[in-house]
């Protein structure tokens, strides 16, 4: 018997794949939407509310109309169509209807010959407000009944005691994707009185039935076309300027192009809720928990966006991945004036990991046992069911073995020198080295992939085999995770061809992809491109009597039976698909039920240098755990978790936005800060390759993980090192010293 | 005003009102829309080219000051079929995400092999602090430093 060996195709799944978009990016060719510009085309700018809460007395807007350069002036009197907006809900005016809700809302666009000229249209415009008494307080909305969605969940027996008891109120401050590219769009009228759009978004479709509703248009008068993205990390998963300037386009017949700066773009997108959240943990003397409760109230800010969604995630995971069989939650989203909140990468498992992992903490000391031992008595395995749903969990949920594999990380060596590069605070600072103290925490979590709750959740592709190789064509986002070379990886594994070009089709093109969001794209339209590949190679291999598709044709018995010239003689064969994972349902009036369609599971050791007098923190190094199902490109996966474990760095020692009555107090890059490379740690990391029940080879999604459990691991890390309580984060230095 | 300068080792000329920064005169004016405005304060490094042998954040510069400088932007660094060494790396090591930052990267990168061709990871890290990446965490970019480091003793 002879045996054969297939040649591997060049740049499939499980290598280190370059994107294709990479050089263009390294060498300032890659168009990011704020990049776009058209014929005559004008610029936009935006007028704000001054106000968190205010009636506008008067607004007139012809002294700007009275500028030379100024070509027009809307406001919502322009709006022809639906007057609101929203994801979930429409209720936010696409321009101030009469009463500002939040500080920043917008209220008239201008559109003129320059940006300066639009500017100064803006500051013409003569508007009176009344101030009213902004609402700012999220338990006094909760009070006043405000409320975008409450989540009661009861499961279990609620009259069970555990005789270990501990108690905590947490926080979590507002933090803000700062996504480097800041909102840009350019729409272009195309002379039928229709559009085209380049918006920063992370899903053109759910943009597209919000934008021609409100336009009054039919759909395919309105094509949304996805732009080059400067990150977006839930940012962009609502609309910030896609009426406005799709409006102004149609008036002017002009090509309408606007870019927010970083101050616009802290209002001009929705953030990371706050949270204020109230844990008992019950459990018995030997650890195992008995019974969970939580109060969670989540500022959701003055328009609902996704907070609906966000507030399902924050209860469903408010236990994390451990076994418990009772528990009692209750889950609040409160409309308050304060910036509208929304999606953030981790979605609301941020904050309750946070309170969880602080929880699972404080019951460890009070049972004098290691944090991960008391993890690993009570670790969650698939086939169990999921603590707040009572949902038996499908697909690989390896808990334990994230526990065996954070706990085989050396740790790093300690504090050696006096180089302030070294030390807390860096250079600009005086810490001494003998004023420094190590601390190590550690934190798990859980997070489900994809929609939930019974949202019908898909994602289109279409993938065609020419002469030349393969195509695939989506919406998907590509807003930096890497989505674009994952699709070639797999299209090039199934197809056996190294040509494959990804395509991004514009609305009228091609359905949906759902959201970029979830950590979804890898499994959802990762898994469309793969089932429309394997069907149209299986279609192309049956037409030939073939048993392999390679680069060169269709093979039987390793002899070429068709050339790809051939197999396409009478045109490119293609497969279009509509891909779903697993259906769900939507919760009980108890929380239960089959709601997720699968988890990725994450832990974090974070080992921190403190100097305690100064309160100056240093995370020295994070070793992780992730479940990520199938490692697709090693390299883009380490990117994706040192990103993400950066993001939770920052929000354990540095990020907030400062709101106060409603106003942000810190809208630039100087007074919001952001990890620097000063400021990373180094990261080992560990992947737990164990094939999920859905998605393409096995894989999970990736993104979210590393962002939630790196923050209560690093709150940990430091309350060792300092004996403080520490339950709010970022933690500060004023935190930390007391003063 | 005409300001008169020298842009990738060709002579430029720019009208100018009088307080355009030098980022608004080569993304707007000279049509080089490598540079990036992400903060327009000087806080995350995305607009930063080499003015004089020093790199600055060009949203900070006044372009009325650049008469008679020389100015490299990232355009002057590579092309597709011939990337520089960094560059290179950069992709190789996955440096890139968003792309957004990515320009000033390899500027302020660049410049610090001419001036330093063997840094240390502390020198990297301090010359990259005024460059900011929201996506890669910097593992990619540093990991780029390295091969090259290796690529040089080989």
């Amino acid at each position: 018997m002879t045996t054969r060996t297939k040649p591997r195709v060049r740049g499939g799944i499980g290598e280190d794949v370059v994107r294709p978009d990479g050089i263009p990016k390294l060498t300032g060719n890659f168009a990011f939407a704020s990049d776009l510009v058209a014929d005559g085309m004008l610029w936009a700018a935006t007028l704000r509310s001054p106000h968190a809460h205010a009636v506008i007395v008067s607004l007139d807007t012809t002294p700007a109309l009275a500028i030379p350069g100024v070509r027009a002036v809307i406001t919502q009197d322009d709006v022809p169509g639906h007057p609101l907006f929203g994801q979930e809900k429409a209720d936010q005016p696409v321009l101030c209807d009469g009463v500002a809700r939040y500080w920043g809302e917008p209220v008239a666009v201008v559109a003129a010959d320059d940006p300066e000229t639009a500017r100064r249209g803006v500051e013409a415009i003569a508007i009176e407000w009344e101030p009213l008494a902004p609402v700012s307080d999220p338990e006094a909305a909760e009070n006043s009944d405000h409320i975008f969605r409450r989540i009661n969940v009861r499961r279990g027996d609620l009259g069970a005691k555990g005789e270990v008891v501990v108690e905590g109120y947490y926080e979590i401050g507002t933090q803000d994707q700062a996504p480097l590219g800041t909102e840009a769009g350019l729409a272009i009228p195309d002379g039928e009185g229709g559009i085209d759009l380049w918006v920063t978004s992370q899903w053109v479709h759910i943009d597209h039935g919000q934008i021609v509703r409100c336009l009054d248009l039919p759909d395919h008068m309105v094509r949304c076309h996805p732009a080059g993205i400067g990150g977006a990390f839930g940012a962009r998963e609502d609309m910030s300027m896609h009426v406005h300037i799709s409006l102004l386009a149609l008036i002017t017949r002009r090509p309408i192009k606007m870019v927010y700066d970083r101050s616009e773009s802290f209002v001009g997108h929705v953030k990371r809720h706050s949270a204020r959240m109230w844990y008992r943990h019950e459990a018995t003397p030997e650890g195992r928990l008995v019974r969970v409760t939580a109060k969670v109230i989540l500022d959701g800010g003055a328009y609902m966006h996704t907070s609906a969604a966000v507030t399902g995630n924050a209860a469903f995971f408010a236990v994390g991945p451990y076994v418990c069989d009772n528990v009692e939650l209750d889950v609040v989203s409160v409309k308050t004036n304060n910036p509208p909140a929304g999606a953030m990468r981790g979605f609301g498992v941020v904050q309750t990991c946070f309170g969880a992992e602080s929880q699972m903490d404080r019951l460890a000391q009070e049972l004098d046992m290691e944090p991960l031992a008391l993890r690993r008595l009570n670790a969650l395995e698939a086939g169990q069911p999921f603590s707040t749903t009572g949902q038996i969990i499908e697909g690989a949920f390896p808990t334990t073995a994230i526990i065996d594999a954070l706990e085989s990380f050396p740790l790093p060596p300690p504090l050696e020198s006096d180089d302030p590069v070294h030390l807390p605070g860096g250079t600009g600072l005086t810490t001494p080295r003998s004023a420094v103290v190590r601390g190590i925490g550690y934190a798990l979590s859980a997070k489900n992939l994809a929609f939930s709750e019974g949202f019908d959740d898909y994602a289109e592709a279409r993938v065609v085999l020419t002469p030349v190789g393969a195509e695939v064509h989506t919406a998907a986002m590509e807003v930096g995770q890497g989505l674009v070379t994952l699709l070639q990886q797999i299209a090039r594994t199934v197809l056996g061809t190294g040509h494959v070009a990804v395509v991004w089709d514009d609305t009228s093109q091609i359905g949906s992809a759902g959201s970029t969001s979830a950590s979804r794209q890898t499994q959802m339209t990762g898994g469309a491109v793969h089932a429309a590949a394997v069907a149209l190679r299986d279609k192309v291999l049956d037409d030939h009597g073939a048993d392999e598709l390679r680069e060169d044709g269709a093979y039987r018995d390793g002899e070429r039976v068709a050339t790809l010239e051939e197999i396409c003689a009478s045109g490119p064969v293609d497969h279009w698909i509509r891909f779903r994972h697993p259906e769900t349902e939507e919760p009980d009036e108890n929380g239960q039920g089959n709601l997720h369609p699968g988890y990725a599971l994450a832990g974090h050791r974070a080992v921190v240098d403190v100097d305690p007098e100064l309160g100056l923190v240093r995370v020295v190094q994070i070793d992780t755990a992730q479940d990520v199902g199938k490692v697709l490109n090693p390299k883009a996966l380490m990117g994706q978790v040192e990103g993400g474990i950066l993001q939770g760095v920052g929000l354990a020692t540095m990020e907030e936005l400062v709101i106060d009555k409603g106003i942000i107090r810190n809208p630039t890059f100087t007074d919001y800060l952001l990890p620097t490379s000063l400021d990373a740690p180094h990261v080992n990391a560990v992947f737990i390759e164990e094939g999920d029940h859905w998605g393409p080879f096995g894989a999970k999604g990736a993104g979210e993980p590393p962002t939630i459990s790196s923050t209560p691991a690093v709150a940990a890390a430091i309350r060792q090192a300092t004996g403080k309580a520490l339950t709010r984060v970022p933690i500060l230095p004023q935190d930390i010293t007391g003063t | 005003m005409i300001v008169s300068l020298t842009i990738n080792g060709e002579p430029k000329t720019a009208t100018i009102g009088g307080f355009e920064s030098l980022l608004r005169v080569l993304r707007d004016d000279l049509g080089l829309l490598g540079s990036k405005n992400a903060c327009e304060q000087g806080e995350c490094g995305s607009c930063s080219v080499v003015l004089d042998g020093e790199v600055v954040c060009a949203c900070l510069v006044m372009a009325a000051d650049c008469e008679g400088s020389d100015v490299t932007t990232v355009e002057a660094y590579g092309t597709g079929d011939d990337l520089h060494p960094f560059q290179q790396a950069m992709l190789d090591e996955h440096g890139v995400q968003c792309g957004f930052c990515t320009p000033g990267i390899v500027v302020t990168g660049i410049r610090l092999l001419e001036e330093n061709p063997t840094p240390t990871e502390d020198e990297i890290r301090e010359a990259l602090s005024g460059n900011i990446c929201r996506c890669t965490g910097y593992g990619g970019i540093l990991r780029a430093f390295d091969r090259l480091a290796k690529e040089g003793t080989e």
